[in-house]
């Protein structure tokens, strides 16, 4: 059970900190934007490990606020680019580093491209930023795709008018492989060494065209990726073969904003949605071996499998893509404590999970059980 | 009465009302005109970052509140809705220790001032909703209820603990100076606090032996002071028995001199027998006529019932109050007394500049079943009223509308049409905020308001040339004529440049082709050219004719796709069979026919040309295929 943090702020990201050494050590620091304020804010905050031993069930001290800056425009997207750096991604087009000083405990802009989303005449919302240090990746509502470098002012590349809709979110699929999805339910598959105009790949569902909003890839097989959309549903594609879903899964009944895999522990998955519900997923592919543990398993949910995979040795592949069918099992949970606003976002490393909600709280849970 | 900083003083003003805010400005006099208008805001509370705190948590808990179900018996409710009451209150007293911290590190003397400010207000109100919890909600009857009502006071006056740590950590607490404050009046005795008072004056028995006895009768007396026990097996008339032993007791060791040497022992034995003049004496210790009359009762009544209560307040109120002028508190906390809930209601509206408190205590209240329907005249009950003016007062707040939304959901009377006029008017900047608005309209079968929003956002991205955005929103609001004018968009941009733009949304339009017939067009027109370009040349021509017999395409366009069919119909083999070629002659005329009939007085003469030449060309190629089809058909 978490407890919720009031924070006087819609927070619309929450991200934590990524831990430097080893895998045992749990994050302490995350850091989150606001949106819909008048004036919006970065903050980062500290989850200490306090010595309480009164404390049961992943219920922790409240979070402390270490920094904050003020951020032009709604936080739309937020990654670490390293231990210091944080890049934004705003409403206003602007996409922006700030840099956290360790030893003043302050945080202060260090490197901003003001109008890199525009439309003509007019802003354009950036809406997703994702980074591998020291490259960074922004796309937003003018459909454009940036490719960026910290510590460089110019553009690396543009790629133009690369959707005719606006693309809600990206990720690496390889080093120079992205997706992205947009408003008309497509996945799109760019090779940045190319330098073209057109995606490599386009997968879509047939049918309804379901914005989607949020896509996340498999930490291990790099091939599997999950998104999900408007409509709630989870999706499960393999890039690989075909253009279409391999399982659909009926997750939340509202749009879903945004999926993680668990990075080392990709067996867990977790969804949050406009709906206020945060759900952890997790699937396990023998189905002889019950690997259930406590916790309030209130309901599985229904799926569809799109399409049986053709050939292929069975035991190799994937349990998330087979979805919810009788050779793999699929739990999910819900991890808030009652029904709030809508969830904005969620970021899970290790055993701890932070989320933020319109109802301006800040969810922290430390014993995730994964 | 505030001057407006920006305005010159001495200036007419001008003004217009605003849902939270008033709009000002300076009048045109003469020459002299300003060009700003001031928005002047009544209500600073929900932009103050610690008050939303209070804001969220008390929505949160207003949901749970309303999602209790209906069908229980109200009196297995009773301890839910305490336990809410509590959560309220929580929450209030959570937000006063962050506004009090916040007000020692403020480094400016204005900021401190105002949270200063919000602290008392805050104050106030926990002790209001305090005192309606114990006497509305949980409703003791009488022995409880002097109980209960001493909690209220203790959890109020809570110096008293800080005061007689400072005497207990002094070397000789029995000789501190405020040793006999601590003791014989304020807290203990006033509270009723009697085991800790035994334990103090122990500490001055020890001090003078020569007193001993007296001590040690006053201690006895103490101990034997009667408390109702309300889980216990003692009635209320049993406890009344025994309690009235004990006064007679003590009245008649203070009538036989027993403390008169003492001249504090004393005191605390006349305050044992509720003694209001000595009470009186010590104002400055109660500090209020509340705290007075429930240590008046308690020494005079214990067996207090609710009914009864009314008269003893406003004695306690004269008698402590001789300046007479009393306090919008007082007077509050006078008519929960009376159990007037209406008139506490009434005297909270006016005194507070915010409808939180009312709007939720009301809530609660009318929960309880306590609140009698009482119609204003435009029909809506006291509740509905205030939640509606509370939740007016959110939306007007750039980031928690997003509550507001909730409370007007549980208005069944008025609730859906407020919250349609206001959903409107939530400014859409960003996709994803607009998403959440429109998801708030389709859960509440709001489709006027879906439409319009759905329209908003397609012509801005019209207007920014994102055609697929503005797909995705008419698909969304099923706006089959939007789609009709992006298709119309999209087949103007091929005739001026000859190539489809945007090919990833046209070539992937799946079953949203349906959406509109201009759009199921374009989606075929678009196949047509991919067969022309995989060179399945039956196909395309096959593809081509149908678009037109079975009128999908608009007339409009039908000479374009003649003109698309001419190389088609100048290849070497026989694309289009005869069938076809007159088919497609008919067409011809029937275009020729439209297009005719189309040309206006705009038209050049250079553009009648070329119109009369496409159509000749194309009747010279109609019939030569014809010629070529009907001679390879034998």
């Amino acid at each position: 059970m978490e407890s919720a943090k009031y924070v006087s702020q819609k927070v619309s990201k929450a991200r934590w900190r990524p831990v430097s050494s080893s895998f045992l050590q749990q994050p302490e620091i995350f850091a989150t934007g606001s949106w819909d304020n008048e004036e919006n804010k970065i903050s980062i905050w500290s989850v200490g490990n306090y010595e309480n031993s009164g404390l049961e069930d992943g219920f922790e001290g409240d979070p402390q606020l270490i920094c904050e800056n003020k951020h032009d425009g709604d936080v739309l997207g937020l990654q670490f680019l390293d231990q210091e750096r944080i890049v934004t991604a705003s409403s206003t087009g602007a996409v922006t580093i700030f840099r956290h000083h360790h030893n003043s405990q302050t945080i202060s802009v260090s490197q901003q491209w003001v109008k890199a989303h525009h439309y003509p005449c007019d802003n354009a919302p950036c809406t997703a930023v994702v980074c591998s240090s020291p490259e960074i990746i922004t796309v937003g509502e003018d459909g454009r795709i940036i490719v960026l470098r910290a510590d460089q002012d110019c553009m690396a590349q543009v790629i133009e008018n690369a959707d005719s809709s606006t693309i809600h979110a990206v990720t690496y699929l390889r080093t120079t492989e992205i997706l992205t999805v947009n408003s008309i339910g497509q996945i799109k598959l760019w090779d940045l060494r190319q330098q073209s105009n057109s995606a490599s790949q386009i997968l879509s569902l047939s049918g309804d065209r379901v914005p989607l909003y949020c896509i996340d890839r498999h930490p291990n097989q790099q091939h599997i990726v999950a998104t999900g959309g408007q409509d709630g549903m989870l999706c499960m594609w393999d890039v690989r073969q075909g253009s279409m879903p391999s399982s659909l899964m009926e997750a939340h009944s509202a749009e879903m904003w945004e999926v993680h895999f668990h990075p080392t522990n990709p067996d867990h998955l977790f969804t949050c949605s406009e709906d206020g519900s945060l759900l952890h997923w997790e699937t396990s592919s023998h189905s002889d071996m019950p690997s259930f543990l406590q916790g309030n398993r209130n309901s599985s949910v229904t799926s569809r499998s799109a399409m049986a995979l053709a050939g292929g040795n069975q035991s190799l592949i994937s349990a998330w893509l087979n979805g919810d069918s009788s050779k793999s099992r699929l739990e999910t949970t819900h991890m808030l404590p009652s029904q709030t606003l809508s969830v904005n976002s969620l970021d899970v490393l290790g055993q701890c999970l932070v989320c933020g909600t319109d109802g301006e709280a800040i969810f922290i849970n430390k014993q995730v059980p994964v | 009465m505030q001057n407006i900083s920006g305005i010159r003083p001495g200036k007419r003003m001008g003004f217009a009302w605003g849902p939270g805010d008033i709009l000002v400005y300076e009048t045109q006099n003469k020459a002299s005109g300003c060009a700003f208008i001031h928005v002047v805001r009544k209500d600073e509370d929900i932009y103050s970052p610690i008050l939303r705190k209070l804001f969220n948590e008390s929505h949160h808990i207003f949901v749970g509140l309303q999602t209790i179900k209906d069908d229980l018996p109200s009196k297995s409710k009773k301890p839910q809705f305490v336990s809410i009451s509590r959560n309220y209150r929580s929450v209030i007293r959570a937000c006063m220790e962050e506004l009090q911290q916040a007000a020692v590190s403020a480094n400016d003397t204005d900021m401190a001032t105002q949270y200063g400010n919000q602290v008392s207000i805050l104050l106030a109100i926990e002790l209001i909703w305090n005192l309606c919890e114990v006497l509305f909600i949980d409703a003791a009857p009488a022995g409880s209820l002097l109980l209960h009502l001493l909690d209220w006071v203790r959890l109020h006056k809570s110096d008293v603990d800080e005061k007689a740590k400072g005497v207990l950590q002094s070397d000789s607490p029995a000789e501190h100076r405020d040793y006999w404050d601590v003791v014989c009046v304020l807290s203990y005795v006033l509270q009723g606090r009697l085991e800790d008072t035994r334990k103090m004056l122990m500490k001055q028995a020890m001090l003078q032996p020569a007193a001993k006895s007296m001590y040690k009768l006053m201690d006895s007396l103490l101990s034997k002071m009667p408390f109702y026990n309300p889980g216990g097996t003692q009635t209320l008339t049993e406890f009344d028995v025994k309690w009235r032993n004990w006064h007679e007791e003590v009245d008649r060791y203070l009538k036989d001199n027993s403390f008169a040497s003492n001249q504090h022992l004393e005191v605390i034995c006349k305050i044992l027998l509720g003694d209001e003049d000595v009470l009186l004496e010590h104002k400055e210790l109660l500090s209020t006529w509340y705290y007075f009359l429930i240590t008046r009762l308690l020494y005079c009544h214990p067996t207090v019932k609710p009914t009864e209560l009314h008269y003893y307040a406003q004695s306690s109120m004269m008698m402590f109050l001789d300046s007479g002028v009393p306090e919008p508190l007082d007077s509050i906390l006078l008519a929960a007394f009376e159990f007037d809930i209406h008139q506490v209601i009434k005297d909270c509206s006016i005194a507070l500049n915010n409808w939180w408190f009312v709007a939720h205590l009301t809530d609660l209240l009318d929960h309880c079943k306590l609140l009698q329907s009482h119609n204003l005249h435009f029909g809506s009950n006291l509740r509905e009223f205030l939640l509606l003016e509370y939740a007016s007062g959110l939306f007007t707040h750039h980031s928690l509308w997003q509550c507001a939304v909730d409370y007007f959901d549980h208005c069944p009377e008025f609730g859906r049409v407020y919250l349609e006029l206001q959903i409107e008017r939530v400014p859409l900047d960003t996709e994803r905020k607009a998403l959440k608005v429109l998801r708030i309209c389709e859960e509440r079968q709001m489709s006027e308001q879906v439409r319009s929003i759905c329209k908003i956002m397609a012509m801005r991205a019209v207007r920014n040339n994102r055609l697929g955005s503005a797909l995705s929103w008419s698909i969304r609001a099923k706006d089959a004529a939007f789609a009709t004018l992006i298709s119309e968009r999209f087949l103007q941009d091929y005739c001026a440049k000859g190539t489809f733009s945007d090919l990833d949304l046209i070539d992937n339009l799946g079953s949203t082709m349906l959406l509109s017939d201009r759009l199921t067009f374009l989606g075929k027109y678009r196949e047509f050219h991919k067969l022309y370009g995989e060179k399945c040349f039956s196909d395309a021509a096959k593809l081509l004719l149908s678009l037109m017999t079975a009128k999908i395409a608009p007339q409009s366009f039908w000479m374009t796709l003649l003109t698309d069919a001419l190389p088609l119909l100048e290849q070497k083999e026989v694309i289009f069979s005869a069938e076809q070629t007159y088919e497609l002659m008919y067409c011809l005329e029937d275009s020729w026919t439209f297009l005719f009939h189309s040309f206006n007085t705009n038209q050049t003469q250079f553009d009648e040309d070329v119109e009369v030449t496409k159509v000749e060309m194309l009747r010279l190629a109609l019939a030569r295929n014809l010629a070529s089809a009907i001679g390879s058909q034998d």
